[in-house]
């Protein structure tokens, strides 16, 4: 889903050059991108294709070997702990704790972010009430449906404002109907200023970002609009663009 | 070659009975690719279960090449093979050790059924003294089809066997099927995707353990009897408030850059007229065949939990 405004653009990521380097392999290899504010931006790529270390770098968790990259206006090589206070994560693996209730898991990320106990509350209360989950505040979050899961680790995700939010292959294995919930709210927080950072390897999830990065073996190989790039690769769907891109992968998917 | 009654299934937990499956009903014929396609907790890897002997249904009957799945558990289990949804190899053991041992548990060897897979597992052979648990997604899933084929079974049970693995190798996976069910195999298939769903022979829609469809994936695309367009402005997120607060139609949902929409009539110039009194430019409308996610969403909305939560 398209939703640039053409006016100036507040850039929120900017990466140059920003390479890893692991012994003799280059994980991530020289990618330089722009992301802007209230972007939803797809990274795309093959299993093994460097996306996994480009979004650890881009979150303050691991060091650049070469190039630079700021976050938020953060630089990841040296303010990484600024840059963690400023960004969001969520990815469908691991959000929240099981064993704790609705109400535990908000109240726990939250204090992890430097709320104080009244903004706390309030938060809480408005968060409830907009995933219409008060009847399960006291709930365990493991009893949980997996969509409301989701739509829950997506809303503390982003309960501190950030900047960015990193999302992780957000929307695999729930309905239709969840799916296009959950993206309703990923495009209602862009539509406040938040940006969404998408990793996924699902083309139907990268239809419904505004700019698409797909990287292969390392290298960021095409960069656009999901029109553009079907257009640019002469393709009917992502699907294929994505396919004639990665089938010329050297790496082994490790 | 797969037939299933009235299958029911619930579990209890402390506070509440969860029903995994209602009165399901299949008939599956020889050679059929045929797909179970719906979100995680709608019932298919129970389905899948009780169809492989693993889990007893509370009620119902399911017969597999003519076995009944309860009393004749232990010759169901010689012909077919069943690749689980959570990968479920020896990760200590090498690609080929695996091989090998349920070669060994079925009484055969490698040698002896060799050509049924080997257009697979020659794409791991290079990595054949590797342990499974270090292999990409895409290969341990190549791997876990040679170890569910290498007994020659007639019935090919796969739950999930695509979730978390790349474009490219899913694209691989779903040829080797094609492959398969050419050389006579009957395939059972379940996935989350709708993409996947195209290259089935039949589908079944599957939500809250019941099923809400079972058809032709062109027949099923074909029951979606209403208009339906695909628009676009230059403000997504709003558009699709304006479609919805003002009822200009029935469903507004978004697709990847595009929200669908259908109502009973469709009138163009009405709508691009009430965008445009809105501020919305650049409106392109068109109209579009449906596809199976469209059929699958319109059945989920007359479905009553989703009335609720909603």
């Amino acid at each position: 889903m398209n939703n640039i405004a053409n006016n100036q653009r507040e850039v929120v990521i900017s990466a140059t050059n920003l390479t890893k380097q692991f012994g003799d392999f280059i994980a991530t290899n020289a990618i330089s991108f722009e992301v802007y504010k209230g972007e939803i931006f797809g990274f795309l790529g093959a299993n093994g294709a460097g996306k996994t270390t480009a979004m650890k770098m881009l979150c303050g968790l691991s060091t650049p070997s070469r190039g630079s990259a700021t976050v938020a206006g953060f630089d990841v090589s040296t303010e990484s702990e600024k840059i963690k206070k400023n960004i969001g994560y969520m990815s469908q693996k691991f959000s929240l704790y099981e064993d704790l209730t609705v109400t535990e898991n908000i109240r726990f990320y939250a204090g992890i972010y430097g709320l104080s106990i009244p903004v706390i509350k309030e938060k809480t209360a408005a968060l409830l009430q907009q995933l219409n989950m008060e009847s399960q505040k006291n709930v365990l979050v493991k009893a949980l449906p997996l969509g409301w899961k989701q739509k829950l680790a997506f809303s503390i995700a982003i309960i501190h404002d950030p900047a960015v939010v990193f999302l992780d292959e957000p929307t695999g294995g729930v309905d239709p109907i969840t799916r296009r919930e959950f993206w309703e709210m990923i495009y209602s927080a862009a539509n406040r200023g938040t940006t969404a950072f998408v990793t996924t390897h699902y083309m139907d999830e990268a239809e419904y970002c505004n700019r698409i990065s797909i990287m292969v073996d390392g290298k960021i190989e095409a960069l656009g609009t999901p029109s553009d790039l079907k257009k640019e690769f002469n393709s009917a769907t992502m699907d294929d663009v994505f396919l004639k891109l990665a089938r010329n992968a050297k790496r082994i998917g490790d | 070659m797969i037939f299933a009654e009235q299958l029911t299934k619930s579990y209890r937990t402390k506070t509440e009975e969860v029903k995994a499956l209602l009165s399901v009903d299949l008939n599956i014929p020889k050679g059929e690719m045929f797909g179970v396609i719906g979100p995680d907790g709608a019932g298919k890897t129970s389905l899948f279960r009780i169809l492989t002997t693993l889990l007893l249904a509370d009620s119902g009957t399911a017969v597999i090449n003519g076995l009944d799945v309860v009393k004749d558990y232990a010759k169901i289990r010689q012909q077919i093979g069943y690749m689980p949804g959570r990968f479920s190899l020896y990760q200590d053991l090498t690609v080929e050790e695996n091989l090998q041992f349920f070669a060994t548990i079925f009484n055969t060897t490698i040698e002896e059924n060799y050509s049924l897979i080997k257009d697979i597992y020659e794409q791991i052979a290079p990595f054949k003294d590797r342990r499974a648990g270090q292999l990409s997604g895409g290969m341990k899933q190549k791997l876990a089809l040679s170890c569910a084929l290498i007994h020659r079974p007639e019935v090919l049970f796969l739950d999930e066997p695509t979730t978390g693995v790349d474009a490219v190798s899913r694209k691989e996976f779903w040829q080797m099927l094609q492959k398969l069910k050419s050389d006579g195999l009957t395939i059972l298939v379940s996935t989350p995707y709708m993409d996947e769903a195209e290259q089935c022979d039949r589908i079944a829609l599957i939500q809250e353990g019941k099923i809400l469809m079972n058809n032709t994936p062109e027949n099923v695309k074909a029951s979606f009897s209403d208009p339906l367009f695909a628009i676009r402005s230059n403000k997504m997120y709003q558009l699709l408030h304006d479609l919805r607060d003002d009822h200009l139609v029935q469903a507004a949902h978004i697709f990847g850059e595009d929200i669908h929409i259908s109502s009973e009539v469709i009138n163009q110039q009405v709508i691009i007229d009430a965008l445009q009194a809105k501020g919305h430019t650049q409106i392109q409308l068109k109209q579009i065949n449906p596809s199976i996610e469209d059929v699958f969403i319109k059945l989920l909305m007359h479905t009553e939990s989703h009335e609720q939560h909603s």
